[in-house]
């Protein structure tokens, strides 16, 4: 193994790092041929991730979006959008989990308190069959659970690179597209707005041996990743290596005209990036 | 063949466990000797097998890409080893039937499986394994997967054999192999289909042979970049070849008119994503109706364009 270490920052981060190190065996054991959705890996997995803590329905607070086939096995589209204005509060964090990947933890998202996120895109990696679940913390503490069942792509498609020096070449670039809003907002501050952050990055797995070596690829994946305007948090993201190469974000917040949007963002070799993009107020 | 039946497996399945001898292996000797796969001489010393524009499944076993082989004074080199071990042997098998001369190179033009699967069967044969400088990498990467994912529409027995075997012989740029007054230029592209694409061309018959990079019939897949396959297809189209294998449709096939359904593919493709990028159509909807006019022209299309789409759609994004 030549993995280098890397500073875990909780337990979840912990857990992705984990299921690294132990990869050969859940690997195998993947449940690829179940074509009947089971939840025994979920079941032996919610106490890794969640502790003993219970975890509720959704209950119309999230919800997620996923075609019922992983047409391209290595870019999964995900929709998950959020009610803001239950009972019970707004959202603090989404985990989001594939369980059949061989590191199921594939991202855990933090959103700024006044950010006002209700939508949130992004594209996986799914290698087998598999339940995508995501798992919402309300202010109140409690957890709510919503999953959708993917069926594993058919023919050649594989949860690799298609072409590994482009995403080597470009590593660390980022884009930020602002779309226009689709409803006029009212209030004069702030305004829901969706905009979408795309990455170079090849996030590589390191679940991959080398035929002749023997030896694993090193693991090369963003772990961390910070949105913000202006001084707010709008959301941050520790991630593991099921997120698809080139992590890619599109999300609606509540976004104030005129300040900037603001990224950081960090991966397993400890590279910086970083990005700054002016946020118009008639883009808004 | 004789089909063994369910119970008669069963029964010696258990028998054969006891003594440590595996049924898969029994099945084989009961069949007896290896059929040879029914390749046609396309010009004089080329014999080729066109694949049938199918998914992979136990029943057809693989054989679903054109293998080919080309016959030189001293040796033979072999294009591609097919779908399953069961393929290879078929096709070692149809070697024998032709000549005596050594297998001195199998050549696989890519990284996907029903190009690769059958490499051992060329094991005992000595022949030098050949192929992209890239392609050794992209095994690394895909090859535990591709063994984890065919279990399930091939079947554990056709699956038992086979292993992933990178090339040792591997090109950059152009470089030749010799039969025995036959060159072979092999030729490594930039990505495209995939990031590992080979060509061949025979000098003595101006036969050139695509590998996955001309697609007939069966619809393209897309598992490297579009924009440099399509960027490639010009260079491709100035090859001076008399005719041409493609990886997938028939076989001969006329040169260059051979690219002209995939580049309308493509540029269909191209055409669509591009749109719905810039209308900030989101992937999970653009992917749905992408290249829809073109679903008559091909076979197989429900079960890769959306893929394809998906592909596209994440690579014409950083335009």
């Amino acid at each position: 193994m030549t993995i280098k270490p890397i500073r875990l920052r909780s337990r979840v981060v912990a857990f992705v790092f984990l299921a690294l190190v132990g990869l050969a065996v859940p690997f195998a054991a993947g449940a690829q041929s179940a074509s009947v959705p089971d939840t025994k890996t979920w079941d032996g997995l919610k106490g890794d991730v969640f502790g003993q803590k219970p975890i509720g329905d959704a209950g119309g607070i999230i919800s997620i979006d996923a075609p019922k086939r992983a047409e391209d096995a290595a870019i999964v589209p995900i929709d998950l959008h959020f009610k803001t204005d239950a009972a019970t509060g707004r959202i603090k964090a989404v985990t989001l989990i594939v369980d059949e990947n061989p590191s199921p933890v594939a991202a855990v998202f933090q959103f700024g308190k006044d950010a006002g996120v209700t939508h949130l895109a992004t594209r996986l990696r799914v290698n087998a069959y598999s339940y995508v679940r995501a798992i919402a913390e309300t202010e109140d503490g409690k957890l709510h659970m919503t999953q959708t069942f993917v069926k594993a792509s058919g023919g050649c498609s594989a949860p690799a690179m298609k072409n590994q020096d482009e995403a080597l070449a470009s590593l660390g670039k980022m884009k930020l597209r602002v779309f226009t809003s689709k409803t006029p907002g009212n209030e004069p501050m702030t305004r829901a707005t969706e905009m979408q952050l795309m990455i170079r990055h090849p996030n590589n797995s390191g679940l991959q041996m080398d035929q002749l070596t023997r030896y694993y690829i090193p693991a090369h994946f963003i772990q961390g990743l910070t949105v913000s305007q202006g001084d707010r948090l709008i959301m941050s993201m520790e991630g593991g290596i099921s997120i698809s190469e080139d992590p890619n974000f599109r999300f609606e917040f509540d976004a104030k005209p005129g300040e900037d949007v603001k990224v950081e963002a960090a991966d397993t070799e400890g590279k910086k990036f970083q990005d700054e993009w002016p946020v118009e107020s008639s883009s808004l | 063949m004789s089909e063994p039946t369910r119970r008669s497996v069963l029964k010696t399945s258990v028998f054969l466990a006891c003594c440590g001898i595996s049924h898969v292996r029994l099945a084989r000797a009961r069949a007896g000797p290896v059929e040879a796969l029914p390749v046609k001489e396309i010009t004089g010393g080329i014999f080729a097998f066109a694949g049938r524009p199918e998914m992979m499944t136990a029943k057809n076993e693989g054989e679903i890409c054109n293998v080919s082989f080309i016959v030189g004074d001293e040796a033979v080199a072999v294009i591609d080893s097919g779908g399953s071990v069961a393929e290879g042997r078929e096709l070692v098998a149809a070697i024998r039937a032709r000549t005596g001369k050594p297998i001195r190179y199998l050549i696989n033009t890519h990284m996907h499986p029903d190009h690769i699967f059958g490499n051992a069967a060329f094991g005992e044969t000595g022949a030098i394994v050949v192929g992209h400088h890239n392609l050794p990498r992209a095994l690394t990467a895909r090859g535990d997967y591709y063994l984890q994912s065919y279990r399930e529409a091939m079947g554990s027995e056709l699956m038992a054999d086979i292993r992933i075997i990178p090339p040792t012989k591997l090109i950059t740029g152009e470089e030749q192999l010799d039969l025995g007054k036959r060159k072979l230029t092999l030729k490594a592209w930039k990505p495209a289909h995939t990031d590992n694409d080979l060509t061949i061309f025979d000098e003595q018959t101006g036969t050139l042979f695509t590998g996955d990079l001309c697609f007939i019939e069966h619809l393209p897949t897309m598992d490297g970049s579009l924009l440099g396959w399509i960027a490639q297809l010009e260079e491709l189209k100035g090859i001076k070849a008399k005719f041409a294998v493609p990886g997938h449709g028939p076989v001969p096939s006329a040169w260059p008119e051979a690219l002209e359904q995939e580049q309308r593919y493509f540029d269909a493709l191209a055409r669509d994503i591009r749109k719905a990028i810039a209308d900030g159509v989101p992937m999970a909807e653009a992917v749905k109706t992408a290249a829809e006019s073109e679903r008559d022209n091909w076979r197989l299309f429900d079960e890769y364009n959306v893929r394809n789409a998906t592909a596209a759609f994440a690579e014409l994004e950083w335009e």
